[in-house]
């Protein structure tokens, strides 16, 4: 029984996201003329799929006790740089995926140089880095728009349904945890990212291998925000250098950490977590539609949504009797 | 007073002058002795004068969010504190001459009530600050959206916001500037000769010790982001007397150039550690490299990428934080 | 066991931080199947030199060699490959990591890459059994657990890394008298096991029960070694300080009079589960001490006078006036006039990375201010009056609270509190990890302002420093006073006894940590 009551423990936070996530998804669900039809999941498993995917780059350096507020720059680059590179014929659409996933790599790893070896502090190196992110992508896209022989069925098929029943977004999801996060998480080195975001001393004084361990972090965070840019292409098939959507990317994704149970102050959470945070956070937004309320009334909706959300946190406060504690 | 003698223990006036304030004047004088290269008139008075007046409103957003910096925590909201700032007062002006007299106090007091609900969140509820301001924010635009959207208030700044803003009282000085120096001078004062700004220093550095040591920590933090809050919007509605009218996006400038300003003027972003002078520096230096990248043409994704490296590159000239607190 | 090479040897070691020497010339020869004590005042060079051996920092000069050959290490986990493990005085545990996470942490069993759960739980069980913590389970979190539990986790992860050199530094200063002995059987095994054992503690009676040789430093150097026993307290702490030896501890006052009024009175205080009933006063110009064993509620009890302490049950009567103290704020207020040194002057006590003076004036700053605004001359005033009556050695108030010796900051912290004039001191284990000529002068300090009118509580888990400081000493168990000893009745073994819960009479009942 112990270990069931540890294992629970460790996965709190996870759990009740999944929780939040259900609550909001069946009121949308319910309430959604169309009902539960494989269409209405499908437009939104697409629009959370995207967040998902900056949240759980956003997951990788949060867990060392970073963050990193050039995801959103470095998601719109990946979309700009796919709106040129991801066409012609099957090879040269496959290069040109894999020239945006490295170009999100590259980016990432930019970022961890900065932070380790420059020991700047995250909140600021990508603040910067993030502003010539931006800024390449301007350059690539002063315009929206895309080439004209771009790939459109490999977009269409990850953007469709499969069976004709779950959205393909979707499966790609939960492949991508599967072979990228399921194996770090039990892997020495994702160890060591918790380690480092918990106690970067201890994990020092303990030989772990910190500086490996935050690069990966960056490197990974690079590589899940160029697969969202790159899913942001498929879904419009084009590429619009917008900082606007940036930074509300950024933003976002810092909330759908928060909600999905990850730790700001790093060691604790999980991408699972962050996934269902952000797949949450789109299901409050998409309420707005299904109720039919006036626009004009949304972000303040999603506001207040966000801030009941991040105050559920407090309640552990009135748990608290030792003054002293409220400052750890 | 007494004699002005020196206890051995106070450092002298020049050895109070730390590395990267030092470094932050090298290179506003180094973007001058450039600019003049490209342009005789990057050393005119005129000019100078013009960008300080630019500077200004950044300046005053950074010295909010300085001190929240200070206590080891971040405004996010300062975008939407600018925009409601400006919209408010605006709004505000509508309602006849009580309405112009009270326009200016009414939308400082909308920003000083978002810092509140700001500080709240961060010092009782112990949310992270990131994450509240983040909240804030949203609530804010939310606000403000719907409010224009359904009410369609006025948006133009009343004559005062534009006399402030815009207009000259002294010998030349534009009253941005003027309203900068008082702000800033406020600032100094507040951080180094009152118990408030000691308990800034304090909590940046450990909260628990300050707790122990009998400073009411949670009101001092409430208390610096409504400070905060309150600067944010005075800008606005300085932005908004400058510009003739509210805007909506018109804070989004602010928030990065802010936080870079502050960090450039040596402050460490973990709080406990940072002179106002700094923040002077830092944002005179983000005013004229903007100013600069202007003036010779570049394009907007060249402006972005240079902005960007300078303040790596000189991020990486400070020495670094030193490793962990 | 001894062999003729020696294990590990250290030649001509020097280090350099800034202009401060920290070791100049060190030499050290460890023998395998021994256990070597490492003594010596804080800032004598002890904690640099477990530093390099470990590989957290390398030396300037001067050489180490394992088994007779010449060894580098470049960081901690080099050192941890060639068999020298050391257990740190801040602990090195993850705490967001299980048990089991953390005492595999820099060798995880794998397969196929992957971490290896179930290999790793049954190391994790194993190296718990060994150091004596098979109640612990391996899949808790470690911040869930006490303080001195986690000093076992932490012995544990040292013991699965195979050492064949285990430092300890410190490592008993968390630890609750039954686990110290349990530590203590550990380490005996692992010295018949033939691994080479260097301990280092200041707690005189661990190292006689423990260490076969002795090494003494002082200013970087080492002044002496010599096999254990050979050398008289006395003359230990002689070597250790460098001057001859005087009282440790100053007079006590004359018995004082029972009839004044108690300064400070505690009524059934009740914090469950930590504080169960506690009843006692304290009148003006007397030295209180608490006793017991570590964690039997001693912390909280002055945590919950200082009013940190949410829904404290019970009465706090200031000069016999009820007063209901809800935080620092109201305890240092001049009706109140209550003063905390902290347990953690790290973290509690200092703001590290600010100057001596602002860290001194930090409590008191009401006192130098009118609304708000401070007076700066009255504050430099007292400041350097302060620093002069405490002799804290510093190269100037502006220098960093963090770059004086752990004393000099001791000091400062008591130093801020004394500046507002406190009339009742409550001290939580002031003493721990400082070096013996600071602790004389704190000592001395105490008794002065006891006689000066202070009513003063010293938490301390040193039983010397109970016996020698105090005038009355309330034995805590449980979160309640079990016993009062009182003038000549406070000595070791009633100490120990009524920490124990056992009853005087019978004898002196197992007595684990002396010799």
């Amino acid at each position: 029984m112990t270990r069931f009551r540890f294992a629970f423990t460790e996965h709190r936070g996870t759990l009740l996201a999944l929780a939040i996530f259900l609550v909001m998804f069946t009121l949308y669900v319910a309430n959604h003329p169309a009902g539960f039809t494989a269409n209405v999941v499908q437009t939104a498993a697409n629009k959370g799929v995207l967040l998902a995917l900056v949240a759980m780059a956003q997951t990788f350096v949060v867990l060392t006790a970073g963050i990193d507020l050039s995801v959103g720059a470095v998601f719109i680059l990946a979309n700009c740089l796919a709106s040129y590179i991801v066409a012609g014929s099957p090879v040269m659409v496959t290069v040109g995926v894999f020239g945006v996933l490295l170009s999100g790599m590259i980016c990432g790893a930019i970022n961890g140089v900065i932070v380790i070896f420059g020991r700047l502090q995250p909140i600021v190196a990508t603040i910067a880095s993030g502003a010539v992110f931006f800024g390449i992508a301007l350059w690539l896209r002063p315009f929206p728009g895309s080439t004209s022989d771009f790939g459109s069925d490999l977009a269409d098929a990850l953007t469709g349904k499969v069976f004709g029943v779950i959205p393909a977004s979707l499966m790609l999801l939960v492949g991508i945890v599967l072979v990228i996060w399921v194996p770090f998480r039990r892997s020495v080195l994702g160890r060591a990212v918790y380690a480092v975001g918990s106690s970067e001393t201890a994990a020092y004084m303990s030989g772990m291998p910190i500086k490996r361990a935050k690069f990966a972090a960056y490197v990974l965070s690079g590589l899940m925000a160029a697969i969202g840019g790159l899913f942001l292409t498929f879904f419009t098939y084009s590429g619009e250098a917008s900082a606007a959507n940036g930074n509300t990317y950024t933003l976002y994704s810092i909330a759908a950490v928060v909600l999905g149970g990850v730790s700001l102050f790093g060691g604790r959470g999980s991408a699972v977590g962050a996934i269902l945070g952000a797949l949450a956070f789109r299901a409050i937004g998409d309420l707005m539609f299904v109720f039919d309320i006036d626009p004009l009334w949304q972000p303040l909706f999603q506001g207040i949504i966000l801030m009941i959300a991040v105050s559920l946190g407090a309640a552990r406060l009135f748990r608290i009797r030792n003054r002293l504690e409220l400052f750890s | 007073m007494t004699t002005n003698t020196q206890t051995p223990g106070r450092p002298s006036w020049t050895s109070r002058i730390d590395m990267p304030v030092a470094i932050a004047f090298g290179c506003i004088i180094v973007l001058l002795i450039v600019g003049s290269l490209y342009s005789r008139n990057f050393l005119s008075p005129e000019y100078l004068l013009q960008q300080l007046k630019v500077g200004a409103f950044l300046g005053i957003v950074a010295t909010g969010m300085m001190i929240v910096i200070l206590i080891g925590q971040i405004d996010l909201s300062v975008p939407w504190a600018v925009t409601m700032g400006a919209m408010m007062a605006a709004a505000a002006a509508a309602y006849g001459p009580t309405g112009e007299v009270l326009a200016i106090p009414f939308g400082i007091l909308c920003g000083v009530a978002m810092g509140l609900v700001n500080g709240i969140g961060v010092a009782y509820l112990r949310i992270p600050s990131m994450i509240v301001t983040l909240a804030v924010n949203a609530v804010a635009q939310g606000l403000m959206v719907a409010y224009t959207g359904g009410f369609a208030p006025q948006d133009s700044a009343s004559a005062a916001m534009k006399y402030l803003a815009a207009g000259t009282l002294i010998l030349g000085l534009p009253n941005a500037v003027l309203m900068w120096i008082v702000v800033g001078a406020l600032a100094v004062f507040l951080l180094n000769r009152t118990t408030f700004g000691r308990a800034v220093y304090g909590i940046g550095n450990r909260e628990s010790a300050a707790y122990l040591s009998g400073i009411p920590t949670q009101r001092v933090v409430m208390l610096a982001f409504a400070l905060s809050g309150g600067l944010a919007a005075f800008a606005g509605v300085l932005l908004a007397g400058y510009a003739g009218k509210a805007a909506q996006s018109m804070g989004d400038a602010y928030l990065l150039p802010a936080i870079a300003a502050v960090v450039l003027g040596g402050t460490s972003i973990l709080g406990g550690r940072g002179k106002y002078l700094g923040t002077i520096a830092g944002v005179i230096l983000i005013t004229l490299l903007q100013s600069i990248l202007s003036v010779m043409q570049i394009a907007e994704f060249g402006r972005q990428i240079i902005y960007g490296v300078v303040i790596v590159a000189m991020l990486l000239l400070y020495g670094r934080e030193k490793s962990g607190r | 066991m001894t062999e003729l090479t020696p294990l590990f040897c250290m030649e001509g070691i020097s280090k350099r931080y800034g202009g401060v020497r920290a070791l100049e010339q060190a030499e050290l020869t460890v023998h395998a199947g021994r256990v070597h004590a490492i003594l010596g005042e804080n800032g004598a060079g002890k904690s640099t030199l477990i530093k390099i051996m470990s590989g957290v920092v390398s030396p300037d000069e001067g050489q180490m060699l394992l088994d007779g050959r010449p060894v580098t290490f470049a960081n901690p986990a080099a050192a941890n490959a060639a068999g020298i493990v050391c257990i740190f005085q801040e602990l090195s545990l993850i705490p967001d990591l299980s048990v089991a996470d953390n005492i595999v942490v820099s060798n995880p069993p794998t397969r196929f890459g992957m971490i290896d759960r179930k290999a790793q739980r049954r190391i994790a069980m194993e190296a718990l059994e060994r150091a004596g913590g098979g109640d612990i389970h391996p899949d808790e979190l470690v911040k869930d657990l006490p303080l001195s539990r986690r000093q076992i986790v932490e012995i544990a992860k040292a013991l699965a890394r195979r050492p064949r050199v285990l430092i300890l530094d410190e490592a008993t200063s968390a630890l609750t008298a039954a686990d110290v002995a349990t530590v203590f059987g550990v380490l005996k095994r692992l010295r018949a096991e033939g691994i080479a054992l260097l301990y280092i503690s200041h707690r005189m009676h661990e190292i006689a029960e423990l260490a076969d040789d002795c090494t003494v430093f002082r200013n970087g150097r080492n002044v002496a070694t010599y096999a254990a026993g050979t050398k008289s307290d006395n003359e230990v702490v002689e070597l250790m300080i460098g001057r001859e030896y005087s009282a440790m501890f100053p007079p006590k006052a004359k018995p004082l009079d029972i009839g004044k009024a108690p300064v400070l009175e505690a009524k059934s205080l009740n914090w469950a589960p930590r504080l169960n009933d506690v009843s006692f006063s304290v009148r003006a110009g007397e030295v209180v001490g608490l006793g017991g064993l570590d964690g039997q509620g001693q912390r909280e009890l002055l945590l919950g006078l200082f009013g940190v302490l949410r829904g404290m049950g019970g009465q706090v009567l200031i000069d016999g006036k009820p007063k209901s103290i809800n935080g620092p704020r109201a305890a240092k207020a001049a009706d109140v006039g209550m003063a905390l040194i902290p347990e953690d002057r790290k973290t509690e006590g200092l703001m590290l990375p600010m100057s001596v003076r602002d860290n001194l004036s930090f409590a008191s700053l009401g006192r130098v201010s009118k609304a708000g605004l401070i007076d700066r001359a009255a504050e430099d005033q007292s400041i350097d009056a302060m620093i002069k009556l405490l002799a804290i050695k510093t190269a100037g108030s502006a220098a960093t609270a963090g770059s004086l010796s752990g004393g000099n900051q001791q000091k400062i912290v008591i130093a801020k509190w004394l500046m507002n004039n406190p009339r009742i001191i409550l001290l939580n284990d002031p003493t721990r990890g400082i070096d013996v000529g600071t602790k004389q002068e704190i000592y001395l300090l105490l008794r002065q302002l006891a006689d000066q009118g202070a009513a003063i509580v010293l938490y301390s888990t040193d039983y010397d420093e109970l016996i020698g400081c105090c005038d009355r000493v309330l034995v805590m168990y449980d979160g309640a006073v079990k016993r009062e000893l009182v003038g000549d009745a406070i000595t070791e073994r009633a100490l120990i006894a009524s920490a124990l819960n056992i009853d005087v009479n019978e004898g002196a009942g197992p007595a684990p940590v002396t010799a």
